[in-house]
């Protein structure tokens, strides 16, 4: 069934071997699930897993121009990073449109590495260039003089990614590198060398736990995996597919690009204004997101529940506050760790307090549900 | 996988076991596999008139949503209460009390129009 078209991880042997069931994504064949997503998110709120991100990209930009101009086109601040550390950030087209959301991280003095999604990469790397070498217009400064003092290179074919997620994580890093071990903290990278492979640790994620994503070169994919597998089996470590990665991040709200962000929406109508640094004096959808802080967006994006048990919420249902309808859903699913619908939607800005009382239109028929803070999932402690 | 042999069998992976002038439905072990994880079935209201290969429930999976289609013309005379408490029966026991809705048939000759466990067999690989 695959489709020659569809690019396969360096991990791609090791999801067949282990009968993963695959489907294609973002153009890249991908496994959804091993056993259960049900049991794939139970071990990541519970264990351990693992998952592979190696078709996420890899961008590395470097020179002594590099902060300033990633500056001008990420929406963070990319000033306040030190050496080892990095912060989500969106790159914005000039509506102010979500392009990408992304983890910039600053690896050395004048060197980032940027975590872009798959389905992103030439976009992303075809944005960059263009405004790296030309600027955005005559009155822009830029163009060429960033491009003598910051290279811009996408390493995504040579490098592969695994996200190890869970409780267990900790564990499982004493089991590969021995009991002294000191993962990086929060948000923060650094490198690292299992059995020879050189690698780097940062300690990010997707699901809510405590959990790395490691980053390594393709033809150490499998050995690294494999290796993994073996240490943790005994702390019930699990391969783990798209079908948990989305579960777990819906649980804690985390955006998916192209459901919950699009090149339509942008980080405030999203209730991502965190990761926007509007003091900074310029950068790309700049003016378009003081507007939307002015006037307040129109729609936002907002987490609701069901309140009861019914079919799950999906893509595209439509939301309805009283008669009239307020929005859809961007997405949503059955909540395993709840064990009810959740899910997120862009609903008119007048609809979207907490509390506020909504339907979900399935198949013709209406389901009550309320809109809730984010996250649903919180972690015990 | 399980495919019994005193069962009939659609294309689209429900079976169908006769009794008498009804038929009883449910979707394969074939298929839950590939669904895993019910979690949500929409059962017929009973009394419903279906036409033959007509949707007729919903059986929806953490992932997706799919229908279920009536192997047959005939009128809904029961739907499987026990599923809205506890859908992962298809997943547990899809032959058993995994059972999704029965049909009253308007013409048992329709039946010719299924296939045989052995067929079926086939049509999965």
């Amino acid at each position: 069934m695959s489709d020659p078209a569809e690019k396969k991880t360096p991990l791609y042997q090791e999801h067949v071997r282990l009968k993963a069931r695959m489907v294609p994504f973002s153009g890249w064949l991908m496994p959804v699930q091993y056993t259960s997503i049900v049991d794939e998110h139970q071990t990541v709120r519970e264990a351990v897993g693992m998952f592979d991100i190696s078709h996420m990209g890899q961008f590395i930009v470097s020179g002594k121009g590099a902060r300033d101009w990633l500056n001008t086109v990420l929406t963070n601040n990319v000033a306040k990073l030190d050496i080892g550390h990095g912060q989500y950030t969106f790159l914005l087209n000039c509506n102010g449109g979500v392009i990408d959301d992304l983890i910039v991280y600053r690896i050395k003095e004048a060197e980032f590495l940027l975590v872009v999604n798959a389905a992103k990469i030439d976009e992303d790397f075809a944005w960059l260039k263009k405004d790296l070498e030309h600027g955005r217009s005559s009155d822009q400064p830029g163009g060429l003089e960033n491009a003598a003092s910051c290279s811009l290179h996408n390493r995504s074919a040579n490098f592969g990614g695994v996200a190890i997620q869970g409780p267990r994580t900790v564990d499982l890093f004493r089991a590969l590198l021995g009991p002294d071990v000191e993962l990086p903290q929060r948000n923060h990278i650094r490198d690292f060398t299992i059995a020879a492979m050189p690698l780097s640790i940062a300690r990010t994620g997707y699901t809510g736990e405590d959990g790395v994503e490691v980053f390594f070169r393709a033809p150490d994919a499998a050995k690294l995996w494999n290796l993994v597998l073996e240490r943790g089996a005994k702390l019930g470590l699990k391969p783990c597919g798209l079908g948990a990665r989305d579960t777990l991040r819906l649980e804690m709200c985390y955006p998916l690009n192209g459901s919950d962000l699009s090149a339509e929406r942008n980080p405030i109508e999203a209730g991502l204004g965190l990761f926007v640094d509007l003091q900074k004096p310029d950068f790309i959808g700049r003016e378009k997101l003081l507007e939307t802080r002015t006037e307040g967006p129109r729609e936002r994006l907002i987490a609701f529940k069901m309140n009861g048990k019914g079919p799950p919420p999906r893509p595209h249902y439509s939301l309805f506050n009283g008669e009239n309808r307020v929005g859809e859903i961007s997405s949503g699913t059955l909540s395993p760790s709840l064990n009810i619908g959740i899910g997120m939607g862009y609903v008119s800005a007048t609809s979207a307090k907490f509390g506020t009382p909504l339907e979900v239109e399935i198949r013709g028929q209406k389901f009550p549900a309320t809109i809730e803070k984010k996250p649903f999932y919180k972690k015990q402690s | 996988m399980n495919v019994p042999d005193d069962l009939l069998y659609t294309q689209s992976h429900e079976w169908i076991r006769r009794e008498g002038g009804n038929i009883r439905v449910g979707i394969t072990d074939h298929a839950q596999a590939e669904l895993t994880d019910v979690v949500f079935v929409e059962v017929p209201k009973v009394g419903t008139s279906v036409d033959a290969k007509a949707p007729v429930a919903v059986v929806e999976s953490v992932k997706a949503a799919s229908d279920i289609y009536a192997p047959v013309k005939g009128t809904v005379v029961e739907a499987n209460a026990a599923l809205s408490n506890n859908p992962a029966l298809i997943n547990t026991d899809p032959f058993g009390e995994g059972w999704i809705f029965a049909l009253k048939m308007d013409n048992s000759d329709d039946l010719k129009n299924l296939q045989s466990a052995a067929a079926y067999k086939e049509q999965i690989g």
